[in-house]
């Protein structure tokens, strides 16, 4: 059976299987490993210290607390708001980026784009606060020039985590839309113009469905960033922030109850894959497809 | 085979390195921030070869982080004294002390009563005092004038108090609502419905909290800012604002301040118990104490500390506490599960509008 060419095929199974053992390995060890063992931790009760028992205690409490949902509601509506709005201001920056500059200039404003992500996100978003803090930049300015009367606090306001969440997540947003559009041939346009179109049928008409895999791949992204992100929302948003995550950290942290915590945990998972694909549904693409883009 | 050569070292190499990292020369300590202070450290590098090596933490997090590894990554801990017995009992995560160990002749008798009777288990001792202080009031005597917890929600106050979302917070309340929440420790029931009251309280007064601060260098720059202009606060941080502005003061609440303590503890895993007995005995010789003491601006468990200290912070606490510490109430040890039913009252007032 062991012919020279089968042996062949069996060295390039086993090179390529040598090839995939750092991905597989990762993927296993670091994260179907610990989602297995949260799963596990999910379903059990405290019943006295040290002594756990399955149950679905942790499920019930989510749902039964309305405090719990509502937070898990609210996050999943700020983050899908935080998405579009990223989207919206995404939009012409890189149409900009794709189709009305070439070469350098192109390039500059895309690394004009890249430079907030240098520094990390903390001292990114520490940056809005001194802005935006009573005491700071812009409420000092806005008092000067007579705007307000006295300085407002611009912080700990839902459009505050907002402003954090679009400026963290633009570039995600960009990169697959530029993509998106350098692929789009510019004779199409011309052509579309020739044949009595306007800016509006042309936007919806032909970009809009061209770069539609190029959106979806960008909302996804965006959205999953959004709804798993932490700092930003805990940071700018402070007393009145309720974003899911922080519910997670707390019961893990705070609270010691990590079958609380578990719980949350895969609640949240499952929420970003079905609104994932409800999006991919939505917009009629291909999860395959999609991914490539991004 | 040569992948899997190469793979066995690096699994040998790893392995090697953690086995070295932790030999007799190291300490590691998980701390508040201003416990270890540099210099300190070095000496007793100094004096013993020892080195220190430090994580900054709080209450919540270092039990979390040793109940994560069952109490293995550090061999000193330094949780508040009513923590203890709980946590251990519920997660297994400190060993006891070895009295024999320890020059118990250097720790104030008193505080050593409090933690025999609030972190024993099973006739066992697992901690032994460190340094200690108390929560109630700071407040900016130009803008703003209180009495009691309860003063931070009077309507004039409004964004300009801040409080920690956590369970001091709740018990001053419950203290301030004339009821002793210790008391209630073993009646679930009656703790339940107080707590629930503080609840409420609390959430009608959230116009009145600018933020819930999470760490001390917030509400300092809050009230150095005038953004705050009275909140709950532990009497180090206060008395740090009033050396740079006299107007900014500590005051005991008329229901009382509330006393912590914070302690050693050895984590069940520790590997250098050795170094953490050395570290106890040098840090509690009065010298060494007076240091700490004035770098962490509260008083220390050595007994010989105090007449060293700082006049000033000796003239700040009389101002503060002009009847000495009659009107100030220790922590008991916290029941397990006690925790599980402010955790949904301090979600609540979280989400209230």
């Amino acid at each position: 059976m062991v012919d020279t060419p089968a042996g062949g095929a069996w060295k390039g199974r086993l090179m390529l299987g040598l090839m995939l053992a750092p991905a597989v390995l990762w993927l296993f060890a670091l994260i179907v490993l610990p989602h297995v063992d949260l799963a596990l931790l999910s379903f059990r009760e405290r019943l006295a210290p040290r002594q756990y028992g399955a149950s679905l205690a942790q499920y019930r409490t989510f749902f039964g607390e309305p405090l719990y949902w509502h937070v898990f509601v609210r996050t999943a509506v700020m983050s899908a708001i935080a998405t579009a709005l990223t989207l919206l201001f995404a939009f012409p920056v890189a149409w900009t980026i794709a189709k009305l500059t070439r070469g350098r200039t192109s390039a500059l404003l895309f690394v004009v784009c890249l430079i907030p992500f240098w520094v990390s996100e903390t001292v990114r978003t520490l940056g809005w606060m001194i802005l935006l803090r009573e005491s700071g930049v812009l409420p000092q300015l806005l008092a000067h020039l007579g705007v307000t009367d006295v300085p407002v606090e611009l912080l700990y306001h839902d459009a505050t985590i907002l402003v954090g969440l679009v400026y963290t997540s633009l570039l995600f947003m960009v990169v697959p839309l530029v993509n998106s559009f350098e692929s789009l041939d510019n004779s199409l346009i011309e052509a579309a113009y020739d044949l009595g179109g306007n800016a509006g049928s042309i936007l919806r008409e032909i970009v809009i469905p061209h770069a539609t895999p190029g959106i979806t791949a960008g909302c996804i992204v965006v959205f999953m960033l959004t709804l798993g992100n932490y700092l930003t929302p805990n940071l700018l948003g402070g007393k009145n922030s309720q974003w899911f995550t922080e519910q997670i950290y707390t019961q893990f942290i705070t609270r010691f109850n990590w079958e609380q915590g578990a719980a949350f945990g895969f609640l949240l998972l499952a929420l970003s894959t079905a609104m994932v694909w409800v999006g991919l549904k939505a917009s009629g693409q291909r999860f395959g497809d999609v991914m490539r883009r991004a | 085979m040569k992948i899997g050569r190469l793979l066995l070292l690096m699994l040998g190499l790893t392995l090697g390195g953690a086995s070295q990292a932790d030999d007799a020369k190291k300490l590691r300590i998980i701390t508040w921030s201003d416990y270890v202070p540099a210099e300190v450290a070095a000496q007793f590098k100094a004096e013993t070869g020892i080195q220190v090596e430090l994580t900054l933490s709080n209450n919540e997090e270092m039990i979390s982080k040793l109940r994560a590894t069952g109490g293995a990554g550090f061999d000193l801990a330094q949780p508040s004294q009513d923590r203890i017995a709980g946590a251990q009992q519920e997660f297994r995560i400190y060993k006891p002390i070895d009295l024999g160990k320890v020059k118990l002749e250097q720790f104030v008798p008193e505080l050593i009563d409090i933690v025999k009777k609030n972190a024993s288990i099973d006739g066992k001792l697992y901690a032994l005092p460190y340094v200690w202080g108390a929560e109630g009031l700071v407040v900016n005597s130009k803008k703003a004038k209180i009495a009691d917890y309860g003063d931070l929600c009077k309507p004039e106050f409004k964004g300009k108090t801040a409080v920690r979302l956590k369970r001091p917070t709740l018990m001053a309340f419950a203290l301030a609502s004339g009821k002793d929440p210790f008391a209630l420790y073993g009646d679930i029931k009656g703790y339940t419905a107080l707590m629930e009251e503080v609840g409420r309280t609390l959430s009608t007064c959230k116009a009145n909290f600018r933020f819930f601060y999470d760490n001390k260098d917030q509400l300092l720059n809050g009230v150095r800012s005038g953004e705050i202009v009275a909140a709950m606060m532990w009497d180090s941080g206060a008395w740090r604002l009033n050396r740079e502005n006299p107007d900014i003061r500590f005051i005991n609440p008329k229901s009382g301040a509330i006393a912590w303590m914070d302690t050693y503890v050895l984590p069940a895993r520790g590997k250098n118990d050795a170094a953490a007995y050395a570290w106890i005995n040098f840090t509690m010789r009065p010298d060494i104490a007076a240091k700490i003491a004035k770098a962490v601006g509260n008083f220390s468990a050595s007994k010989g500390a105090e007449q060293l200290m700082e006049p000033r912070l000796k003239e700040q606490f009389k101002e503060s506490f002009p009847d000495g510490f009659r009107n100030v109430k220790w922590y008991p040890a916290i029941p397990a599960g006690l925790e599980e039913i402010e955790g949904r009252i301090l979600d609540r007032i979280k989400a209230a509008n």
